[in-house]
């Protein structure tokens, strides 16, 4: 037994060599930084420690914008992404004629590069001196008003993100769930017929429960994603987040370290484990919802 | 409630539509009311399917469906007064056994519906039927096969259906729990008296359990009458062949001057029977060990098996090389050395063409 644990440690020891190496001492690094005020990658010197760096950051209101931008578009994105990618998984199971099709339409978004889209975005929605934007041509057809989507108001900006995005993260969720979906035996659907079931309920009571453990599976992943936003925004807006009022917590940190204004390690020490801190206590959270609903 | 199913036909298309596979042919069948019959056959044989289009899952291409004197071709599942258990048993895995036989309640509407007590009542009692009231708090993953068996069929009988259909009720089950599985699909339709149709590839079980059988090959049916009858009086070649363990003895013989001969010599006398080759088929049980017996076979062994002897002997006649004879004693079977009588009424007669039965005239010995 004892030679038995010693041989497996040994088979684990290159995993953990390299687990340490570049993900556990970096973390360790990084939470040491948030507390070592002004610290200088240079020199490698410090003048004090204490919580200096997560005031600053929290009153900073830059990162403040940050953290509501992150906030909102988590909070939409990820239902409304979930949401139109299960109504969309069960159209495509129940179309039987062209269904590769329009699998590998759903699908095209994710094979395509994010700053690709981005600029097919830009050109949809930018308003420049020759053009309004393919979009504000359409709302001009409903009567609308030219909205600068890139440069104007807030929520304009911020419904391009989550419009972005969701198209983003789309075609990941419709994968998982058609692939769900299809794995639920056809018998129940059978023996719901017999009994005379309606399609809600057929939906609600079967097929819900029944995919469930996926769908806890996007929402958490969801919302891990959603929250690490950066290179949507950019693709968006470009590098000056900060000016284009669009900045997220991820994007915070970059400029914190390499921005125009960067330089500041310390704080985006700070402005991570911060981060961290959030998408732990939210997946803690979505956890301990979903074991209570899901029976896996 | 009576079941009548008349012309039934269904074929089934492929993707472009030319291509057609004809599952049930004409297929015309009673189940008379308050019996259990089992629709027996091997897979591919479209039983499965003739049972879909009792249920209303499948719709027939051809031919009428009846419930009684009502023509239930057209009606959808729910509005036929079925209930069906599925051969994985298809129980939801999330929700209670309670929940799972309260489900087809909750599913009506209306004036149909019960009230809340009413249907727990009804669950109750269902689940009593099946004595499964102690697991109602239970999740089918908690429960063995056999458990779950009864909870798929109390789902099944808790809106009391005219009629049940069972898919393959015994295959998931290990040999001794389908034994006791049997005798008690068997209890349940003899309290409640509806009328069952179940199907199976297993003839022992379909044997042991139904009033009536109907044999299936290839969307035909081949023939339908109580087991015994059908057993003793097989219509064709394949129904004799299908029916019986262990399976019936197939030799190539010829008929001449009302006499069977094997292998050139007279075996049996067959008076009646048409001239020509024939296919003879006789049961294990058909052979009487006789050291002086005109059929003269090679015994290769002696298979004791408790209750009686199984002899394995070999004949050049014998279509698969090797027949198997069951005797009462070992000392009769060693005595004989391999030389039998045979009985006329555990032997049948098939043409060689067509493969249908050739009568002959028997008296009983």
């Amino acid at each position: 037994m004892e030679q038995n644990n010693r041989k497996a440690w040994l088979y684990l020891l290159p995993a953990l060599v390299l687990l340490g190496g570049f993900l556990v001492y970096p973390l360790i690094d990084v939470l040491i930084y948030s507390f070592e005020e002004g610290f200088n990658f240079a020199s490698q010197t410090y003048f004090g420690v204490g919580l200096y760096n997560y005031q600053y950051v929290l009153r900073d209101p830059y990162f403040l914008q940050a953290l509501k931008n992150t906030f909102l578009l988590v909070l939409i994105t990820v239902p409304v992404s979930t949401g139109l990618a299960l109504l969309i998984s069960l159209g495509l199971s129940s179309i039987r004629p062209l269904r590769q099709l329009y699998q590998t339409i759903y699908f095209l978004p994710y094979v395509t590069n994010t700053l690709a889209v981005g600029l097919v975005f830009m050109v949809l929605f930018q308003k420049t001196e020759y053009t309004d934007g393919l979009i504000n041509l359409m709302l001009s057809w409903f009567g609308g008003g030219p909205v600068d989507f890139i440069d104007g108001p807030y929520w304009a900006k911020l419904f391009v993100l989550c419009f972005y995005t969701v198209w983003v993260v789309l075609p990941f969720k419709i994968l998982v769930l058609t692939s769900a979906l299809a794995s639920v035996n056809q018998d129940y659907y059978k023996a719901a017929r017999v009994d005379g079931t309606s399609r809600l309920r057929t939906f609600t009571r079967i097929t819900l429960p029944m995919i469930s453990p996926m769908i806890v599976y996007l929402v958490i992943t969801g919302f891990i994603g959603a929250f690490k936003a950066y290179s949507d925004a950019v693709a968006l807006f470009g590098t000056d987040l900060n000016a284009a009022g669009m900045n997220t917590i991820v994007g915070y940190v970059y400029d914190m370290l390499y921005g125009a204004s960067g330089g500041y390690p310390s704080y985006a020490s700070a402005a991570a484990i911060l981060l961290f801190l959030i998408v732990l206590t939210i997946t803690c959270v979505n956890l301990l919802v979903s074991r209570r609903q899901v029976q896996g | 409630m009576e079941i009548r199913v008349a012309h039934l036909t269904k074929h089934f298309y492929d993707r472009s539509r030319r291509q057609t596979t004809t599952a049930v042919s004409d297929l015309t069948l009673t189940v008379p009311d308050g019996t259990l019959m089992g629709l027996l056959g091997p897979s591919g044989c479209g039983k499965s399917t003739t049972l879909n289009m009792i249920c209303g899952l499948e719709k027939p291409s051809e031919g009428r469906i009846f419930f009684g004197s009502e023509d239930v071709t057209d009606l959808p599942p729910e509005v036929r007064g079925v209930g069906m258990v599925f051969q994985n048993y298809a129980l939801y895995p999330h929700l209670t056994v309670r929940q799972n036989i309260l489900f087809p309640l909750e599913n009506l509407k209306g004036a149909h519906r019960p009230s809340r007590e009413e249907m727990g009542r009804r669950a109750q009692e269902a689940a009593a039927l099946v004595e499964i009231e102690t697991l109602m708090d239970r999740r089918p993953r908690e429960l063995s096969g056999g458990q779950q068996q009864r909870v798929a069929i109390a789902r099944a009988l808790v809106k009391r259906p005219r009629v049940l259909l069972l898919d393959e009720p015994l295959s998931n089950l290990d040999a001794r729990l389908r034994l006791q599985t049997r005798e008690e699909i068997c209890r349940i339709q003899r309290e409640t008296g509806i009328t069952t149709l179940f199907v199976t590839h297993d003839q022992e079980e379909a044997m042991s359990i139904s009033h009536r059988i109907a044999v299936m090959k290839e969307g035909l049916l081949m023939q339908e009458g109580a087991p015994q009858q059908v057993y003793d009086d097989p219509a064709n070649l394949f129904v004799a062949k299908f029916l019986g363990t262990p399976p019936i003895n197939v030799l190539s013989g010829e008929v001449r001057k009302e006499t069977l001969l094997l292998d050139g010599q007279a075996v049996l006398a067959v008076p009646g029977a048409a001239e020509g080759p024939v296919w003879a088929g006789i049961r294990p049980e058909g052979f009487l060990p006789r050291p002086d017996g005109p059929l003269r076979c090679a015994l290769s062994r002696v298979e004791v098996m408790g209750r009686d002897v199984s002899m394995v002997c070999t004949h050049p006649a014998c279509e698969n090389g090797s027949l198997r004879a069951i005797v009462p004693s070992r000392r009769e079977a060693e005595a004989s050395g391999g030389a039998f009588a045979l009985r006329p009424d555990k032997v049948f007669l098939f043409d060689r063409e067509d493969e249908t039965r050739r009568p002959f005239r028997t008296e009983q010995a």
